[in-house]
């Protein structure tokens, strides 16, 4: 049975068809790209996903369950962790505590252990404290834990909401242009980081990314997509070569 | 030595509180100043979990405290004391004393109740709903206990001060400020509790970005309305307390969107999103309003004169969105004495 599975996925903004007939099928443990021209719908396809957007016809199956009508943090419960294209961290609350929250779909304890500091609430805030501070040093942000996270440089930005991603246990990882506005030398590390990620945290990678260094050089498979619809899928080598995919990307020659 | 230093302070307060007021060292109207005090740091800081934690804009908090206020004082009046409707007291005078907290408490259920009512439509989307809501609430409960003759409509509510008097008698001692000082305490360690959680902080990342917030796996439909509840409980825990002040009577009037407009206003004097703020703010304001009773009604100029001059200079309130710990670390290391000396962690960092 594959992790994901969506079949026919169409979105409609209300007259505008932003996607239309999307299939994927992600195997266990696969590292996948999607691309296409700024505004093909690749974002929009995440959002359905995840929930933001409910799809006007298709299936979505995550792990066998069917996650259309879900809402977002169930649609997180059940195992997918994203980043988003533009940074959305909580600005005002430290690099520990957006890392911390991102526990909030595994929480065991209610509001009265809550208000009332249970041993139950204490046990579980430790250990969550403890896991968030292991994933802020994978990311090597451990020592910015008590910053601000709006005080910190893009580039940890960007770790930190990876951290922040994975602190909700995903089976499924998202990732939406990671590589926006790095610099080349912050490009090498993440070329380095996703396949380490995934093997540490046995993840299923789906990315979003527009720098063809990074697709092409961690990407086991790639579809692409135009205006909302499937044009391509293969290795990076085809789709390097694909017609449709050079013409959707520089425009068709005028003969 | 340290590691007792907070819970030293509490004590020492409640000693000087309590015991000069037992002792007749305080007199009647700095009991009731103090008491005062007491009412406005409860609603204050309860107030600041929605509009300053959440960040959304609750301008009816006097509305649930008038239901915490009615039900105790009607609970009060209906058990312990002999009143035209409600006839021959139920319970001995001598249990008053008891079960005064839980009469408080349920005070404080039945308002989360009402909250309840209202968070489930107007959190359904994000926006001014809840400030029209919550204002139009604070309408609806004044007006509908104003049209209740059986609790005394217009004229007010009366009978509590009878208890309160039958409660000393029993045995001698200022229970109201007590419970008040109590109901302080529980308020803020709830408050901060919650805050500090993991759970309680999902209520800040809904504040600064919602859809991140439920994406990264905060229900903030339900997070949003246990919080809301959580506020409106406390404002009834307030307005239960109030009820039984020595004035002896209740009106709708005192609950009117006035009452909500001084939380309001002590809420962003303190800073949003600042427990001590808060608590502070309340304090100001409440020995302020005191201060210049002699004005008369001059007093209504020169407050808000000050507050125009506040927000001018410093629009934040007076701690943002800092806590007491954050500006005076001394204070902290006070504070975390007791959690430094568990885990014999390095002082310096």
């Amino acid at each position: 049975m594959p992790l994901l599975q969506i079949s026919g996925l169409t979105h409609f903004f209300g007259g505008l068809r932003a996607v239309h007939g999307f299939d994927l099928k992600l195997e266990e443990g696969e590292l996948v790209g999607l691309i296409g021209p700024n505004g093909a719908g690749k974002t929009t396809i995440f959002n359905l996903v995840c929930g933001v957007y409910k799809p006007t016809q298709g299936e979505i199956l995550f792990n066998g369950t069917n996650l259309v009508g879900c809402r977002p943090h169930q649609v997180t419960a059940r195992g997918i962790g994203r980043t988003f294209q533009n940074i959305r961290l909580w600005d005002q609350l430290t690099v520990l505590d957006n890392v911390r929250i991102a526990r909030h779909s595994k929480l065991r304890y209610g509001v009265a252990d809550s208000v009332l500091r249970t041993k139950r609430c204490q046990r579980e805030e430790e250990d969550i404290e403890r896991r968030a501070m292991e994933l802020l040093d994978i990311f090597g942000v451990a020592s910015h834990a008590q910053e601000l996270s709006k005080n910190l440089s893009y580039g940890e930005q960007r770790r930190v909401e990876m951290a922040r991603a994975l602190a909700v246990e995903p089976r499924l990882l998202l990732l939406d242009e990671p590589a926006a506005g790095m610099n080349p030398g912050e490009i090498d590390q993440l070329l380095e980081l996703v396949p380490f990620l995934r093997k540490q945290f046995s993840l299923t990678v789906w990315i979003i990314e527009h720098q063809m260094q990074v697709i092409m050089g961690i990407c086991e498979r790639i579809q692409v997509i135009d205006f909302g619809e499937p044009i391509a899928a293969g290795t990076p080598i085809e789709i390097q070569a694909n017609p449709r995919v050079i013409e959707a990307y520089l425009g068709k020659e005028v003969a | 030595m340290r590691r007792h230093s907070l819970p030293l302070i509490v004590v020492g307060l409640f000693v000087l509180t309590i015991g000069g007021s037992w002792l007749g060292i305080l007199d009647a109207y700095v009991q009731l100043v103090l008491f005062y005090v007491g009412i406005n740091i409860i609603l204050t800081v309860s107030l600041n979990l929605v509009n300053g934690y959440m960040g959304e804009f609750s301008c009816g908090h006097a509305g649930f405290m008038a239901v915490g206020a009615y039900v105790s004082g009607i609970l009060t009046v209906w058990l312990f004391a002999e009143d035209s409707v409600f006839g021959l007291p139920i319970l001995p005078i001598g249990w008053a004393i008891p079960l005064f907290p839980i009469i408080l408490i349920i005070g404080s259920i039945a308002a989360a109740l009402v909250g309840l009512l209202i968070a489930i439509p107007s959190f359904r989307t994000r926006g001014d709903y809840l400030a029209i809501i919550s204002l139009a609430v604070n309408y609806i409960v004044v007006s509908a206990i104003t049209n209740m003759e059986v609790i005394g409509g217009s004229r007010g509510f009366v009978g509590m001060k009878r208890v309160m008097n039958a409660m000393g008698d029993v045995f001698d001692a200022p229970w109201l400020l007590i419970w008040t000082f109590v109901g302080i305490i529980a308020t803020i360690l709830i408050i901060h509790n919650f805050v500090s959680s993991t759970l309680g902080k999902g209520v800040e990342a809904i504040r600064e970005d919602e859809i991140a917030a439920e994406i990264m796996g905060v229900n903030t439909r339900r997070t949003k309305v246990m919080t809301f509840m959580l506020s409106c409980g406390l404002a009834g825990l307030a307005g239960g307390m109030f009820a039984h002040w020595p004035g002896g009577y209740i009106n709708p009037l005192m609950f009117f969107i006035l009452r909500s407009t001084e939380v309001m206003v002590m809420v962003y004097l303190g800073g949003m999103g600042s427990i001590s703020g808060s608590i502070i703010s309340a304090i100001l304001f409440t020995v302020l309003l005191e201060w210049l009773r002699p004005l008369g009604v001059f007093k209504w100029v020169v407050i808000p004169l000050l507050f125009i001059v506040m927000m001018l200079y410093r629009p934040q309130g007076i701690m943002g969105s800092s806590e007491l710990t954050d500006v005076l670390p001394r204070l902290q290391t006070l504070l975390r004495a007791d959690k430094e000396v568990k885990d014999n962690a390095p002082a310096s960092d």
